[in-house]
């Protein structure tokens, strides 16, 4: 275990589900509760909260990305940390949510605030919480899915790791394209289905010759993107959330077998 | 032979379909990349280089007009003619009136991104003029009558095979799949020609403010022979290749050869300062440098102005996970691939061009991989701005972001909303998933499922149960929730 860095541990966060997280992930949300009251921290759902912006905000629609981005910055004012469990919400929030409000002083320094206190959940336990144990077990060769934002908007590129290599029982079996995306990119998969599903076929082949069994992503919207394509093609992958795989053997409900997850 | 941008989807299409192509690919991810990092790498601090580098075309393009002025007066002093072209159209004049003072007929061209971009071929061929290309890969290209779908690997999209028959039905010489042979074959033919030239054209990878110096770096020594054999060079750059001094020069060069093809240095790096003295062996008699503007102006005045620091060494294209399915003609200009996307519609438009920066998932492999870390995805996602606020985007598109704005405003819409959908799923789920969603979702089920909208709700769980759990009091994190 890892000391953290001259902070005292955090006792309350506020938790920002992510819309995919509440529609279609629900399990992940209450892994990552669930695995935070383990750590001895409290947490707080702000029930206004609904999306991030992004993919107004990816699209290119500024004006109705601020209008939804700008709830958050009050609805999370008063929060020491806000934890959310998606890189790509995430560098929403801390690298773009600033951007959106530059031409208004007020706002934009909310949004700076917000984007001070918000972390991705695998950076917020190794360096806020200060450990990479979190008394996980389970039974799996596990390949980690590096998500795009997570690792180049966010930086973040050792916390997962390290993390999930000790969950007891894991056998980490690193795809040999454990960075290159899976073609999601949220309106992408739908305006260029042809693309994506070539980058997602790509994905899945590295997948498939480091052997794994698990699939595991700190990032609901590609673990949505490749558990489809699996079950598309019957293939018996598991796909876990970086918080189901920490909270393992924790679990009210242990996450069934893929393709049916 | 551009495809034109508009046509962008087809294009693309029909690239994943192509095998031939798909194939040729394959040797990006196989050898370009992991040669790039390995030689980047073995520099011990590539990050430090990088930000090095960064620094040069910052200061270089934050004060261009200073260093252009000092270029200019050196290249002067030296008794080089320098020519300033507004445009492809006046660069394009200005070539062919030297041309024509030079009385030439046969024209060898070095490599030249920058020739590409005014077209500068076919224009002089309409005019009567025998162009040749030298770089192996531009002189297939010329021979198959096709346009570069690399920017440093022009030739990429074709296998052996197709380069082998090529070579055979154009040169007739007997078919061989040998590289030495084919190497060879291209050789004699181009070698012949270099002799006859009486105009040599070549791009510019850095020009020096503080010498006057020009850079050319390249691997077939073709640039070499291109700007020394013809009595007359003329050196074609856009004005943002200017570096600020020539103790600049090792760490650009550093960063270009490694990121472009993983070599400490490229066989050949020639630098010119002024036309033949009376002293030297040999050289041109005359040296005419062309700053070309071409819409670069434009982007120095606006928010995407690092994509002048671009130094085309293509490393974004070898590691863009779209540029290795769809390969550079999809993309229907000069520049393809990430820097292209972004190039393209700065310098084209985006009436033609709004597709390229959409085409993207925004995965940031480019910045991560580029020399000079240009921000390639805030670019992008800048001109996705841009392109809606001048309404490029569907009517369809706008309402529904701002339906979508409109219900998660309203947390209580938003909830009735996953109600709705979970009543529509209802006699099409299976197992948690869909096999078919309706229009315009539809395309991501040709090939995926989508998950289901969850029966109950993270929302859901949180006010009927979690709400009331606590956390555990030792904190230690190994127990089993109590
Ligand atoms: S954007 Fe960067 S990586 Fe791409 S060609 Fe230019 S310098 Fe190279």
């Amino acid at each position: 275990m890892t000391e953290p860095t001259g902070r005292r541990r955090p006792t309350r966060v506020a938790l920002f589900i992510t819309c995919l997280g509440d529609a279609f992930y629900p399990q992940v949300g209450e892994a990552t509760v669930r695995l935070l009251h383990r750590l001895g921290i409290a947490v707080d759902f702000p029930l206004g909260q609904t999306c991030c912006a992004q993919p107004a905000f990816n699209a290119g629609f500024h004006d109705q990305a601020r209008l939804v981005a700008q709830r958050n910055l009050t609805l999370f004012a008063d929060y020491e940390y806000v934890v959310v469990p998606s890189g790509s919400c995430t560098a929403m929030i801390r690298l773009f949510y600033p951007d959106l409000f530059a031409e208004a002083p007020q706002l934009h320094q909310q949004a700076e605030s917000l984007a001070a206190r918000t972390y991705e959940l695998s950076e917020f336990l190794l360096n806020i919480v200060g450990t990479d144990d979190v008394g996980a077990a389970f039974a799996g060769k596990v390949a980690y899915h590096a998500s795009c934002h997570l690792q180049r908007e966010l930086g973040v590129t050792e916390a997962p790791r390290r993390l999930i290599s000790r969950v007891a029982g894991v056998e980490a079996c690193d795809a040999e394209m454990s960075e290159q995306c899976c073609g999601f990119g949220g309106t992408f998969a739908v305006k260029y289905p042809e693309i994506s599903s070539a980058m997602l076929e790509k994905k899945i082949a590295s997948l498939q010759r480091a052997g794994a069994d698990t699939l595991v992503s700190c990032d609901a919207g590609c673990l949505m993107h490749i558990a489809g394509r699996l079950r598309r093609q019957g293939m018996d992958v598991r796909v876990m959330h970086v918080a189901e795989l920490l909270n393992a053997g924790h679990n009210a409900e242990e996450p069934r077998h893929a393709p049916g997850n | 032979m551009h495809l034109g941008t508009e046509g962008f989807q087809d294009h693309a299409r029909q690239a994943l379909k192509d095998e031939p192509l798909q194939n040729a690919l394959h040797l990006l991810t196989a050898e370009f990349v992991p040669r790039r990092v390995a030689a980047m790498q073995a520099l011990g601090d590539p990050e430090a280089l990088r930000t090095q580098a960064r620094a040069v075309k910052e200061q270089a393009i934050a004060q261009l007009d200073t260093y252009l002025e000092q270029f200019a007066d050196n290249l002067d002093k030296l008794g080089a003619h320098v020519h300033w072209a507004h445009d492809d159209a006046e660069a394009r004049d200005i070539i062919t009136s030297i041309a024509q003072q030079a009385g030439a007929k046969v024209i060898v061209k070095g490599k030249s991104m920058a020739a590409e971009e005014i077209h500068l071929n076919p224009h002089l061929e309409e005019l009567g003029y025998e162009v040749l290309e030298t770089d192996l890969g531009e002189y297939i290209i010329q021979l198959a009558e096709e346009t570069p779908s690399h920017i440093i690997a022009p030739a990429i999209h074709k296998t052996r095979q197709q380069i082998a028959a090529l070579l055979h039905d154009k040169l007739g010489d007997p078919y061989t799949e040998e590289l030495t042979d084919m190497t060879q074959i291209a050789r004699r033919a181009l070698r012949q020609q270099f002799l006859r030239a009486d105009v040599g054209i070549t791009g510019v990878n850095f020009a020096i403010a503080d010498t006057g110096s020009i850079v050319l770096v390249t691997n077939e020594g073709n640039g070499r022979l291109s700007s020394t054999l013809p009595r007359v060079h003329v050196a074609l750059m856009g004005m943002e290749k200017i570096v600020p001094r020539l103790d600049d020069l090792p760490v650009m060069l550093k960063v270009l050869t490694n990121s472009a093809t993983g070599q400490k240095i490229s066989s050949y790096v020639t630098m010119i300062t002024g036309p033949r003295r009376a002293h030297d062996l040999d050289g041109p008699e005359e040296l005419h440098v062309v700053v070309m503007d071409n819409g670069r102006s434009n982007i120095l005045a606006s928010e995407n102005r690092e994509a002048l620091y671009c130094l085309r060494c293509g490393a974004c294209l070898n590691v863009c996970p779209i540029y290795q399915n769809i390969g550079g003609h999809a993309y229907g200009w000069v520049y393809p691939g990430p820097i292209g996307a972004v190039l393209t519609p700065l310098f084209t438009g985006l009436d033609t061009a709004k597709h390229l920066p959409r085409a993207s998932t925004l995965c940031g492999a480019c910045r991560e991989a580029c020399p000079v870390k240009i921000n390639i995805p805030h670019m992008l996602l800048n001109l996705r701005r841009q392109s809606v606020s001048r309404g490029d985007a569907s009517a369809g598109e706008g309402r529904l972001f701002s339906l979508w704005a409109w219900v998660m405003r309203h947390p209580g819409l938003y909830r009735l909303g996953l109600k709705l959908a979970r009543l529509g799923q209802t006699p099409f789920a299976r197992r948690g998933w869909l096999g078919k969603l309706p229009p315009p979702f539809h395309s991501w089920t040709q090939s995926r499922d989508f998950k289901a909208v969850a029966p109950q709700s993270f929302r859901d769980r949180w006010q009927a149960t979690l709400q009331y759990e606590q956390p555990s009091r030792n904190g230690a994190g190994g127990g089993r929730h109590e």
